[in-house]
């Protein structure tokens, strides 16, 4: 199984699937996050393997003084 | 996937450029799309004074990096609106921005206008003792932002504020305006906004990238912006009008660009034209500012400032503080990514 973060919430997966469907099984919008695995950006085409640590980093941000 | 120049792992594939890119080429890219957007929308030139409104979230911190890397002449905004949550949100911002021009541009001035410490209130306090977007502090922040922005744009002499609002941002407002066939903002929607009675000229360089675009740069180049969302911006319009075009976009990449390039073609083709009455403005009896209405501005009005109390707000009383100023703040680190390894 992966662990994947976001916003302090863990979401679990099938390992040996790509960060796009990963996204899809657990409900979130991949055109909302980017994808960090072992602390690198990746595109949502990267296959997750056992032991990656997966973290999704919100797009949106912000939303004053501008 | 592979980054299309080097063939080395890439950070962000843009399905509606059909451009893969590792960290490197994507920076690159990314400078020299903004520098394409200036020329093609005629934002600014080489001996412009650039006010760049900097909130300490991703868009505006990317700007001013991005300008400071084409070689403008930018000095940064920062409105100290009082809103904390239980995340310090407006006190990390504060800290995000400090950290970054002392690294970034640390010859540039930082102006910073604590709205609590000019008016008396914070932006949630005036907010619930007004009508004015009814509890919502969106509307009172609106107005105060814009007011301070213009405000301190024009007397300060700068030829232009820049602000980084993204393609995200303008394709929901768009899709807003839309919907309600909203004309007269239709037709004032643009990627720059002359200068006119008394008006700054604002000036929008990232409006064709789309949100994903910026925050990717942003960690590429190792900004620490606020990740947290202005804690009052959750469940607003406009956030729900970019989940409704995100999922137009999954189904038809380029559907976001699409929607607002077209929009600005047909703008220039006079397909939305400003009404024939123009609306006059006048100079606001206490502040001078233009309003629309005879008399107090709206700003004035929703702060109760009075003529006794203009002296206050005169331009010279706006606590500006250079960057040797600041406070010392106490903020709550966000997470941030290592992104070294790219």
């Amino acid at each position: 199984m992966i662990q994947i973060t976001f916003r302090n919430k863990k979401f679990e997966v099938k390992d040996n699937i790509t960060a796009r469907d990963a996204l899809k099984k657990i409900g979130i919008d991949p055109e909302s996050v980017l994808i960090t695995v072992n602390r690198k950006l990746v595109t949502d085409d990267v296959v997750l393997r056992q032991g990656d640590e997966v973290k999704l980093v919100a797009v949106v941000s912000g939303g004053s003084n501008q | 996937m592979r980054c299309r120049k080097c063939n080395s792992s890439a950070v962000i594939n843009m399905r509606h450029h059909k451009l893969a890119l590792c960290g490197e080429h994507y920076g690159e890219w990314f400078v020299d799309s903004t520098q394409r957007a200036i020329e093609k929308y005629k934002m600014f030139d080489r001996d412009a004074r650039i006010l760049v409104a900097v909130s300490g979230g991703k868009d505006s911190l990317a700007l001013w990096d991005v300008l400071t890397r084409l070689g403008y002449t930018s000095d940064g905004l920062y409105i100290g609106l009082g809103i904390q949550g239980d995340i310090a949100y407006s006190d990390q911002s504060l800290a995000r921005i400090r950290e970054f021009q002392e690294k970034v541009v640390p010859a540039a001035t930082l102006h910073v206008v604590d709205i609590q410490e000019t008016y008396g209130k914070t932006i949630p306090q005036i907010a619930r003792e007004n009508t004015r977007g009814h509890g919502k502090p969106c509307a009172a922040c609106g107005l105060t932002k814009r007011y301070v922005m213009n405000r301190l744009a024009a007397e300060r002499g700068y030829t232009v504020l820049a602000t980084g609002h993204n393609l995200d941002d303008e394709a929901a407002v768009l899709m807003q305006n839309t919907l309600h066939w909203q004309t007269g903002y239709l037709a004032r929607q643009a990627p720059v906004l002359e200068a006119s009675d008394g008006l700054a000229r604002k000036v929008k360089p990232f409006c064709r990238f789309y949100e994903r675009e910026t925050a990717t740069y942003a960690l590429v180049r190792g900004i620490d912006y606020v990740y947290d969302e202005c804690p009052h911006a959750v469940g607003n319009l406009t956030n729900f009008y970019k989940t409704l075009l995100n999922q137009l976009e999954n189904e038809s990449p380029g559907a976001k660009l699409q929607f607002y390039i077209q929009f600005l073609k047909a703008r220039a083709e006079g397909f939305f034209q400003a009404p024939a009455d123009k609306t006059e403005l006048h100079a606001c009896e206490v502040c001078g500012q233009p309003t629309t209405a005879p008399g107090r501005c709206a700003f004035c009005r929703m702060w109760n400032i009075t003529s006794a109390q203009s002296a206050v707000i005169s331009a010279d009383a706006i606590p500006v503080r250079g960057q040797d100023e600041f406070d010392d703040v106490e903020a709550r680190v966000a997470e941030s990514v290592d992104v070294s390894g790219l």
